[in-house]
């Protein structure tokens, strides 16, 4: 669609675009993770140094059920399992070396990545494309997520009860909101209904924040058994979770 | 509160995770069980804190505005609405559910 010398101007335009886009809901974690418990200076932190929306809003989440600090932990981690998968398919396009690597791994989120793979596919071969379309994504979304989060954070610093407000409710509606585009499939499918069966199982049986850990338990032995016949992509892809 | 130190311990992990991908030989990695598996364990960790948030208060399992604030929730999004607008209505039908 657009000429080869409008290709910078298009990466950097869809850059900015999902950067306000990914912003937004930034706000979201701001005034959640503040109705969890967590200080504003946390919430931010959170939001610099983590830097993954779902390990984000798991984060928070859990603390808010009253999970302990490794459960926490651990649920953020696991969420933030797939990121690894995005740098093994980033690292030789990027080449990257030293500050610069540490920079990029930061960086490594589902939307960098997913524009990145969208330009390898439709150019391949300009690989500074991709490059381009990594870093201005990457760029992009790291200042609006915190800024986002600065504002949501310091809006819900001011809002007290969050049950008052709904936002108990608001929160599920994010884990939700993240879940709805990866239940495309008939396995994803199964592991979400046998996930929020055993998490609500355990419940009544384990300390806080367990149940869920308890799920992805679940997902793992799900998902063990390789697949014949192809409910699942063929090979890793950037898109695939 | 939440300590520091959990806060600073989950920002590690997911950076380790994020690192790893760009010092591991490939090969580790990229077989299709284990990307699989991350994939399923990522929808499993969402579905779980979905539920646990909608219905568990404390260690018991309860049924409140949280569950239709919910279930408009899935509405919207099977009806294509913004991350953000499914986020506020949520909060905004919880609130007017527990005014009455």
């Amino acid at each position: 669609m657009e000429q080869p010398d409008d290709g910078r101007a298009a990466i950097w335009r869809q850059a900015l675009s999902i950067g306000v886009a990914t912003g937004a809901y930034g706000v979201s974690f701001g005034a959640l993770s503040v109705a969890a418990g967590l200080s504003l200076a946390q919430t931010c932190t959170l939001s610099l140094l983590m830097f993954t929306g779902g390990s984000q809003f798991a984060f928070a989440g859990v603390i808010a059920a009253g999970g302990a600090g490794g459960a926490a932990v651990a649920t953020a981690g696991l969420l933030g399992a797939r990121n690894g998968f995005y740098g093994l398919q980033m690292a030789p396009r990027l080449q990257a070396r030293g500050a610069v690597r540490l920079l990029a791994a930061q960086l490594t989120i589902d939307e960098s990545t997913a524009v990145a793979a969208a330009q390898l596919a439709q150019r391949p071969g300009r690989d500074e494309l991709a490059r381009l379309g990594f870093w201005s994504t990457g760029g992009a979304v790291f200042v609006l997520w915190n800024l986002a989060t600065l504002a949501g954070g310091m809006l819900g610093s001011a809002l007290g009860d969050p049950r008052r407000y709904g936002l108990d409710a608001a929160a599920a509606a994010a884990f939700l909101g993240l879940l709805w585009p990866r239940l495309r499939t008939a396995r994803p499918r199964l592991v979400a209904i046998a996930a929020v069966l055993a998490a609500l199982g355990l419940v009544p049986r384990v300390p806080a924040g367990l149940p869920v850990l308890g799920a992805a338990v679940v997902a793992v032995a799900i998902g063990w058994k390789d697949d014949v016949r192809g409910a699942s992509p063929r090979r890793p892809g950037m898109l695939s979770s | 509160m939440i300590g520091w130190s959990t806060v600073l311990a989950g920002c590690g992990v997911c950076f380790v995770f994020k690192l790893i991908g760009y010092l591991a030989p490939a090969h580790w990695l990229e077989t299709e069980r284990v990307a699989r598996v991350a994939s399923l364990v990522t929808v499993a960790l969402l579905a779980a804190l979905l539920a646990v948030q909608t219905v568990v208060s404390g260690q018991r399992l309860t049924l409140d505005a949280r569950v239709p604030a919910v279930a408009v929730a899935a509405v919207l999004l099977w009806r294509r609405a913004p991350f953000v607008v499914v986020v506020v209505v949520a909060a905004l039908v919880a609130t007017g559910l527990r005014m009455i």
